[in-house]
């Protein structure tokens, strides 16, 4: 799970992380108050989950309070990357000297959380590392011993922090590994560190995703969670635990396991068509979970078809069946599903869905392509 | 049967199941059991003392109790998420040789603990979030249903659970067999790498060629790829799901710097092509790459 950056901010402020003073708003009334309090220029920054905020205009500096007030406003308005800005953070505008990046994240291949610095911060630090490689400094800790001050010096011999820095480094880097350590997190970022004009670290902007499997050890972050990220169907998919992601095509897909999930979306790509959702009804999904699954899916007015493809192993496809029978009603229902399944009680699974109006397909390929030709009907004569 | 051609388990395999008293764990040890896998013991803290499945498989408090009166050298864990960390510790410190856990949703920040942990010990872990390991016709430790696939000389090795079901239902359509298949587990931090498991083919004079299953995320294929061009002689065909999948659905940019690449699957297929790798496009089509 992401968290917003003025969630960040406050977390890591606890943790004596230096954050430039400011307020998360969600008006421009109150904008203006906060602009007055926090005296001089500031800077207006759209909370949305997406990379390249500045770029869409939803980051602008404000010299006066009427200023702020009328951009936050304008970017409460607006839409980037299709999620709408609800809140927006009204922080103190600090002026810059220099810009580095610091960040702890996971590293899958060491199994071990690592250290990351650049001098390079405030753009996107995998095109740095893309083109500069050597401007990225890694240390991997053990998480016995956690972050020790020897390798927050070899972090800042390694961005060429001035020595004066160091103390405050030091802390910050600290703060970040606590937060990083404590929050269960896999990811936590604070780019641009900056260092001000006047002599100070400021962490300008935060970044921290939590790993999903923590958080009932984490109440607290879990309620930080934003609707907004979720689409409707995939909150009621989470809350009968069904993994569910949309996407634009037509074919609605339903499977047990997500890597069989993914190729079942490929195959209908391969056919022509394109998947109009991730679903992953797990292991061992029962009829009431199933027919949960399919009411989501029948829900979406883009999906055209529905194919269902179950591999039975810990999952039963009779008891599948029994769920999809549960919600389906061939008589008032218009949109076709086709049903293929293999493995633990495929027979009975399939003679249920018999005489019913579902079509039934034997081989994988076989339903995917039904599935486009149904969904897709001349277009896909057309390509093929 | 002689000296036993496969790779991790065998007829000469002494399982032991951790959360065999479960509803998981005793379905699948029955499951097991069955199949002629020599199931030895279970462990269920608070449950020594009692036997399950027809009173054949006896039931200990503490793998090092099930280890001593039985022999166990291999575990199995069904242990849900939140107690599986402790169960693969306590497994590691008690000598079996290998663990195989299929419990999914183990947070990463236990996950580094008990890999470091395992590594210490010299104990080799599968998973977690892993169907399993199955050697058709001698042993299957996990959940992989033995009826769909039979002995023969096809190494399986795979990151995912009912999609590597397909490609093995897909080889006993097309008649022909499995050595060992192994599901190495489909969560970020796992205990044994593409690569290990690939080690263990080559040296195994049994298995002829090689199926890999990969799917977005992380840099597993990449690694396998470099592994396979350098050190690998047998055939393999790759299979990799994800390729319509979002591309927002994986870890931040500090995330895909460290990992040194994007985790996406046409990369990972271009990368595996490049490693001399046959790539299937869908799981019906691997029986016709084979050698």
């Amino acid at each position: 799970m992401k968290l917003h950056e003025y969630q960040c901010k406050k977390i890591f402020a606890a943790y004596k992380i230096p954050v430039p003073r400011g307020q998360v708003v969600a008006s421009a009334g109150e904008a203006k108050r906060v602009a007055e309090e926090l005296v001089g220029r500031v800077v207006v920054k759209a909370q949305v989950q997406v990379s390249g905020r500045g770029k869409a205009g939803g980051i602008r500096l404000a010299k006066t309070p009427s200023e702020t007030e009328e951009l936050t406003r304008m970017i409460l308005g607006m839409e980037i990357k299709g999620l709408p800005v609800r809140k927006v953070l009204i922080d103190e505008a600090v002026s810059i000297s220099r810009e580095l990046y610091i960040a702890l994240v996971l590293d899958r291949t060491l199994g071990l959380p690592v250290l990351i610095g650049s001098p390079d911060g405030g753009v996107d630090i995998e095109s740095v590392a893309h083109a500069f490689p050597e401007r990225i400094v890694r240390i991997p800790l053990d998480p016995l011993y956690g972050l020790c001050d020897y390798q927050v010096r070899e972090l800042a011999l390694g961005i060429d922090l001035p020595k004066e820095y160091w103390k405050s480094f030091t802390s910050i880097a600290k703060g970040l590994w606590a937060v990083y350590d404590q929050s269960d997190a896999v990811l936590a970022e604070i780019n641009p560190l900056v260092i001000t004009l006047d002599h100070r670290l400021i962490a300008l902007d935060c970044k921290m995703t939590i790993d999903d499997n923590a958080l009932y050890r984490h109440p607290d972050l879990n309620e930080m969670r934003d609707p907004d990220v979720e689409s409707p169907m995939e909150m009621e998919a989470r809350e009968y635990g069904l993994s569910f992601v949309s996407m634009p095509g037509k074919v609605g897909c339903m499977v047990n396991g997500a890597g069989l999930s993914m190729m079942t979306m490929d195959m209908i790509h391969a056919y022509g068509g394109e998947p109009a959702n991730f679903l992953d009804i797990g292991g061992g999904a029962s009829a009431d979970k199933a027919a949960s699954a399919l009411k989501i899916l029948l829900s979406d007015s883009h999906v055209q078809v529905i194919l269902i493809n179950i591999f039975g192993g810990i999952t039963r496809c009779d008891e599948v069946s029994r769920g999809i029978l549960r919600v389906y009603n061939p008589t008032s229902m218009n949109t076709p599903i086709v049903a293929r399944m293999v493995g633990t009680k495929a027979d009975e699974g399939l003679k249920l869905l018999r005489n019913t109006g579902i079509i039934t397909a034997e081989k994988l390929s076989e339903a995917a392509e039904k599935s486009v030709q149904i969904a897709y009907g001349v277009r896909n004569e057309y390509i093929d | 049967m002689g000296f036993a051609m496969s790779i991790l388990i065998n007829k000469n395999t002494r399982l032991l199941i951790q959360g065999i008293t479960g509803n998981e764990g005793l379905y699948h040890a029955r499951e097991m059991l069955t199949y002629g896998t020599n199931l030895v013991a279970g462990v269920t803290p608070g449950k020594g003392g009692d036997w399950v499945l027809d009173g054949k498989v006896p039931v200990f408090d503490t793998v090092r109790t099930a280890v001593e009166v039985t022999g166990a050298n291999t575990s199995v864990v069904f242990v849900p998420a939140r107690f599986a960390p402790d169960a693969i510790m306590e497994a590691a410190s008690a000598g079996v040789s290998l663990i195989v856990c299929i419990t999914e949703g183990i947070p990463v920040k236990d996950m580094v603990i008990v890999r470091k942990c395992v590594t210490q010990k010299g104990v080799r872990l599968i998973g977690p979030n892993s169907p399993g390991i199955i050697t058709p016709g001698e042993a299957k430790a996990g959940i992989i249903p033995g009826s769909i696939t039979k002995h023969g000389t096809v190494g399986v090795v795979s990151r995912s659970g009912t999609l590597t079901y397909e490609v093995l239902f897909a080889l006993l359509q097309a008649n022909r067999g499995v050595s060992t298949c192994v599901g190495i587990g489909g969560d970020a931090i796992i205990g044994s790498s593409f690569i290990s498991i690939l080690e263990m083919f080559e040296a195994d004079p049994h298995t002829e060629q090689i199926i890999l299953i990969g799917e977005i995320g992380g840099m597993e294929e990449e690694r396998a790829a470099e592994y396979i061009t350098r050190n690998f002689s047998k055939p393999v065909i790759g299979i990799i799901a994800g390729i319509t999948a979002p591309t927002d659905k994986r870890m931040g940019h500090a995330g895909a710097i460290i990992e040194g690449g994007s985790g996406q699957a046409k990369e990972k297929i271009d990368t595996l092509e490049a490693a001399g790798v046959r790539i299937a496009q869908q799981p019906e089509e691997v029986p016709d790459l084979l050698v």
